[in-house]
């Protein structure tokens, strides 16, 4: 390209941003606009049903300064997102590790396979009744849930990522006399990487849904005790804000993980945008 | 070696020896009592129940009415998510204000799990038939509705050009080019929101409902029968695996007609 001639299209990228932007804008601005004519102005919707904005508001500075379900918003969110941590890092400790050797060994997968076919289909969620059965509703329960629920997309994943190497690398390693540990970890892993956070966005993902759904069976504190409360309560207000606090912690874990898959795997251009 | 394939036979020895193995160790957990009973039954214990439960009630049905309910209920929440997030995906992908419009909602929307629909869905629609339906939808519509819209996205733009030099309206474009075009998009979506609305039927039924497998493994829980709670684990597994089983072949057979594998 002629260097003189080219010119970044800067102005192009401003218009395309402004109509995406101002649509966008449009369209918040436009459903909150929904929101308190059909709530607040004519009362289409009745606040038994979806509240107006302002009891929302009421009901979020209630949670906040008073506390419902017996603590703060803050102290429930943190619960429950310390409940996701705990069993989403067992799960990619024992779940990558497998997937790895399942993948070099074909022995291994070869054996392991078939008691894998067996619990795979079972939804996550069905393991909820069983995990109160042998732990209570404590957290120990919801941990060992979401470790199930996590534990699966790891595992298919990261055995995928082996399996897709490129034969030659590996070959050219082994050439090279390459001790096993070293290729392990200099070649291995990172060659199957986009593949193994592939498989732990889809882990987060399932270890949230299976929280929620713990915590809505039976919990003492937590965002899906929240929900549940607030259901029995008849309490529509108290139902958003807690829906809007699983969304949220969602989106921000979700992010977070996006941010460590740009780090870790900076090295590789097709992951940079 | 990593790259050496097994024989047919080799497979066939380990993985018979692992599931021996599997089903060993369970056996002898249970059996010796390192794990009480009641909380662990043997393998014989949750067959015979399974046998049992067949023909015998347990929270007011038998193991296949409950079955029944659920697939019921699961089936009107795919069916709708398939009417509604098929034609808005198409719709997206070629109408650029609608995209616009909803694209933004939609991704707000995408990170609250279908599962905490729950409450709401309780509300408005009871626990009978429409809540479940409901949260059966939230989680089979989300993957209807991107599939349709990248399938119609990524449509070989020559088409495009073609039907609207030869005066395509609108709608005949969608419905005569962007569909067929998407349509092998749109089945992989579908297979993905048959797998998630099954489990969001689960999640559904062990919070709110009256009937289904979910109900008997909460009512189950309840009454510590674990065997119980073991076969509804089974039976939901067993379902699923099915139809995913005719979800594929379904692909396999509309890909093979349209010429796209031998």
């Amino acid at each position: 390209m002629n260097a003189l001639s080219f010119e970044f299209p800067w102005r192009k990228i401003a218009i395309m941003l402004t109509r995406r932007s101002w649509i966008g804008l449009g369209t918040v601005a436009g459903v909150i606009g929904l929101w308190f004519l059909l709530t607040s102005v004519t009362g289409i919707i009745s606040g038994a049903r979806f509240p107006s904005p302002q009891e929302f508001w009421k009901s979020l500075m209630q949670i906040n300064t008073r506390g419902y379900a017996g603590a703060g918003l803050m102290s429930h969110a943190v619960h429950s997102l310390k409940l996701v941590a705990m069993g989403f890092t067992v799960a990619i400790l024992t779940g990558v590790p497998l997937g790895l050797y399942m993948g070099w060994n074909r022995k291994a997968e070869a054996m392991i396979n078939p008691v894998f076919l067996i619990i795979r289909p079972i939804p996550p969620l069905a393991w909820i009744p069983l995990a109160i059965l042998w732990l209570g509703l404590g957290d120990s329960a919801k941990i060992l849930v979401i470790w199930f629920s996590a534990f699966v997309p790891s595992v298919i994943n990261s055995f995928a990522g082996v399996r897709a190497i490129d034969r030659p690398i590996i070959e050219a390693a082994h050439m090279l006399g390459t001790p096993r540990w070293r290729l392990v970890r200099e070649v291995i892993a990172p060659a199957a990487s986009p593949m193994i956070f592939t498989g732990l966005r889809l882990s987060l993902q399932a270890s949230w849904t299976t929280l929620v759904a713990a915590e809505l069976v039976g919990a003492l504190v937590g965002v899906g005790f929240v929900l549940n409360m607030a259901q029995q309560d008849i309490y529509p207000a108290m139902i958003l804000v807690g829906m809007l606090t699983v969304g949220l912690l969602g989106w921000v874990t979700t992010m977070l993980l996006a941010k460590v898959e740009r780090w870790a795997l900076s090295w590789n251009m097709a992951a940079r945008d | 070696m990593h790259d050496t394939p097994l024989s047919f036979q080799q497979r066939f020895v380990l993985g018979t020896a692992g599931f021996v193995i599997f089903v060993g160790i369970w056996s002898l957990l249970s059996g010796t009592g390192i794990v009480p009973r009641q909380f662990l039954p043997s393998p014989m214990d949750v067959v015979s129940r399974f046998l049992t439960l067949l023909t015998s009630p347990f929270a007011g049905a038998s193991l296949p009415q409950h079955l029944a309910s659920s697939f019921q209920r699961y089936a009107y929440g795919v069916i709708l998510a398939a009417l509604i997030g098929v034609p808005l995906g198409l719709m997206m992908g070629w109408f650029r204000l609608l995209d616009d419009i909803v694209t933004p909602i939609f991704d707000a929307l995408r990170f609250i799990a279908p599962i905490a629909w729950v409450p709401f869905a309780a509300l408005w629609f009871g626990t009978g038939i429409g809540g479940p339906v409901m949260i059966i939808f939230a989680g089979a519509f989300p993957p209807c509705l991107i599939n349709a819209y990248r399938g119609a996205r990524f449509v070989e733009p020559r088409l495009i050009e073609a039907a609207r030099m030869l005066g395509t309206g609108n709608i005949r474009m969608i419905v005569e080019i962007l569909l067929p075009a998407a349509t092998p998009s749109i089945v992989a979506g579908l297979r993905v929101s048959a797998g998630l609305g099954w489990q969001s039927l689960v999640g559904a039924e062990l919070i709110v409902a009256a009937a289904g497998v979910g109900f008997m493994m909460v009512q189950a829980q309840g009454n510590v029968q674990t065997p119980t709670v073991m076969v509804g684990m089974l039976a939901i597994g067993l379902v699923g695996m099915l139809i995913d089983i005719v979800l594929r072949m379904g692909e396999g057979w509309l890909r093979q007609r349209r010429g796209l594998e031998a």
